[in-house]
């Protein structure tokens, strides 16, 4: 009986707060028609949007993924000064709202910011363009790949890769052979979750990007911009691709893990034994 | 040809905790040698120095007449099996012995001709495709056996090897690897805590304390002849007995004669192991039965004498047949034992202890 209701709670909140937001999104879309659907997002400025919104998550993400193999091998293989004051700062991004890191970087690299009147100076403008975007897009994306692949690394230890130094492999050998399939599907999830944040984002683009429509607006942006316009449909039509884009990823996820089941089940078997 | 290794003056410390202290040892070609010792002593340390896992801070080891002291680990032909096996969790159990001949980048058909060679070897065909996680402990530790052969090398360490398995596949593992030297004759050396496990495989024994060697030699030997009171209580139970030795006979200070004893007079501490103290019936013997306890071929007989209480052992069957209960008197006979000098003095052993036929 408990077990019917908690399982009646879960499904109830699911529906309530996933299911019907989802539907309606798509509902809202199509509201006046498929032909109305397209127009919205063959918009000029639409594209726009889905381009720069590539762009970034095309830099940002495999930025993090970098950062994130180098943080988990030096925090899982030595044991340094500083390791655990950088495993705190990789943190950071998840304990700051992305509205004051936006701000942080307006303060930077500003026109009346730290490092403003030099940029300036030499013609390279961050604030309200895309390199600032970029830069905001990876401060938030920051922890994703590293949070789940550091503890994935602490755990596995150092064994494999001593054993593999024993039996003859060098040192980029070893990594790619043994260090990173070991931690690839912490790397896959968190690649996953980083390009979803990433090309959702709002709070911290917002601040930095300057809000022009059809320039510097992203999906998410883009949402926004259309919706304060009144144009209710298209805002929702470009909702449902940033919609779409979760549903991809949830599906790319479920899809690696299902082809992968053998190794999957195995690995998993090993981390409870 | 099998390899010798050669270690000389090995040191090693991690900050300012010495772990190995200035270690010399050889070991002779096609020999299996055990590193016994309790944790701590030095051991896998020593065992990761001659893979080249670890370097040390002073000394040189030599493997095969080649120094190797400053040698990659792959250039030293070493096989190393790890305690806990370290196999690749993301390969199966094929590619795993694969990995080193694939590193050396050896065609498909050697690699596939070498591995089945090997899995015929460790009796695990039928699982070449299983990843390490869906195998047992045996089998993994064999995978891992079978993934350190694979490249041929000269010399095979294994750290703990039957540590993490239970008491029944140990004792299987210990004869199959036991077979597999005789077969092989690769210069081998395992660490080990678990003195059975050294005794029953090794060829010859290193008994390692402290970072540094304290005895080395045929098993039976250093049983028969431990060197230091540490020795003497690693190898199993002891009764320690303060005594002093006066005319070549040695007295506990508790006031009974233990036997003869070839040491200068003055104090001395007798070591007898409870198989040399034979506890038998006497109407008024100094002694007094206090507990049996029964483990199966063997039977402890706890023992006092006033304030003295000492451990006797004997088969269950020599039990049966002597008829002690608990609560009756008995006079014992010491058949054997070692005599040290008091605690902290060299050298520390002085002598064995003979039995005098008088009971006591």
């Amino acid at each position: 009986m408990a077990r019917i209701i908690l399982i009646a709670i879960a499904l109830a909140f699911m529906t309530i707060f996933l299911v019907f937001p989802l539907i309606s999104v798509f509902a809202e879309a199509l509201a006046a028609g498929v032909g109305a659907y397209f127009t919205a997002i063959t918009d000029p400025n639409v594209a726009n949007a889905i381009w720069l919104t590539i762009i970034i998550a095309a830099i940002a993400v495999p930025a993090n993924l970098i950062f994130g193999i180098c943080a988990s091998w030096c925090i899982a293989r030595f044991d340094f000064v500083g390791r655990n004051l950088l495993i705190t700062l990789i943190d950071l991004p998840f304990s700051i709202s992305p509205v004051i890191a936006g701000l942080l970087e307006v303060l930077l690299f500003g026109l009346n910011g730290l490092l403003g009147g030099w940029l300036s100076d030499h013609n390279i403008q961050i604030i309200f363009a895309l390199p600032g975007m970029i830069l905001a897009t990876t401060f938030v994306t920051f922890p994703f790949v590293a949070r789940e692949v550091i503890p994935l690394a602490q755990e596995q230890g150092n064994d494999e890769e001593e054993a593999a130094v024993t039996l003859g492999a060098n040192g980029l050998q070893i990594f790619w052979r043994i260090s990173l399939p070991k931690i690839r599907w912490g790397l896959f999830y968190g690649v996953l979750l980083c390009n979803a944040r990433a090309m959702g984002e709002f709070g911290a683009v917002s601040v930095v990007s300057g809000k022009v429509f059809g320039e510097t607006d992203t999906l998410s942006l883009a949402v926004e911009s259309l919706y304060e316009s009144y144009e209710i449909q298209a805002a929702f039509a470009v909702a449902s691709l940033l919609a779409m884009l979760a549903l991809v990823t949830l599906v790319l996820k479920a899809a690696l893990e299902w082809w992968h089941r053998d190794e999957l089940t195995a690995v998993r078997r090993k981390k409870t034994a | 040809m099998p390899t010798e290794i050669l270690i000389d003056a090995v040191s090693r410390a991690f900050g300012t905790h010495t772990v190995l202290d200035d270690v010399t040892l050889t070991v002779h070609p096609g020999e299996l040698l055990a590193l016994l010792g309790p944790s701590g002593s030095g051991k896998t340390t020593l065992l990761r120095l001659i893979a080249g896992l670890d370097q040390p801070d002073a000394g040189r080891i030599t493997i095969g007449q080649e120094d190797n002291t400053a040698r990659k680990p792959k250039e030293r032909g070493v096989g190393f099996v790890f305690q806990h096996y370290a196999l690749f969790r993301h390969m199966t159990v094929f590619e795993n012995i694969a990995f080193s001949l694939r590193i050396r980048k050896a065609r498909q058909a050697e690699v596939q001709a070498r591995v089945l060679e090997l899995l015929s070897l460790i009796q695990l065909e039928s699982l070449a495709g299983r990843y390490p996680a869906q195998l047992s402990g045996g089998q993994r530790q064999r995978v891992a056996l079978a993934r350190a052969l694979a490249s041929q090398p000269r010399v095979l360490l294994l750290d703990e090897p039957f540590g993490a398995l239970d008491a029944v596949v140990r004792r299987d593992l210990r004869r199959w690897l036991r077979q597999l030297h005789e077969a092989q004759k690769i210069t081998t050396i395992f660490v080990t805590h678990d003195q059975e496990e050294a005794f029953d495989l090794a060829d010859r024994v290193v008994i390692m304390n402290g970072g540094k060697i304290c005895q080395e030699g045929a098993p039976l030997e250093i049983y028969k002849n431990p060197e230091t009171v540490f020795v003497h209580e690693f190898l199993g139970e002891s009764n320690r007995i303060d005594c002093h030795v006066i005319n070549g006979t040695a007295h506990a200070n508790a006031g009974f004669p233990l036997g003869a004893a070839d040491a200068p007079d003055g104090p001395a501490v007798a070591y007898i192991r409870p198989h040399h103290i034979v506890p038998a019936p006497s109407p008024r013997g100094p002694w007094s039965v206090t507990r049996i306890a029964a483990t199966g071929a063997h039977a402890r007989i706890s023992l006092t004498r006033g304030p003295t209480t000492l451990d006797a052992a004997m088969t269950a069957d020599a039990l049966l047949d002597s008829a002690l209960r608990p609560g009756q008197p008995v006079s014992l006979l010491f058949t054997g034992g070692t005599i040290f000098a008091p605690d902290g003095t060299h050298p520390a052993k002085l002598t064995a202890l003979r039995p005098v036929l008088t009971e006591t």
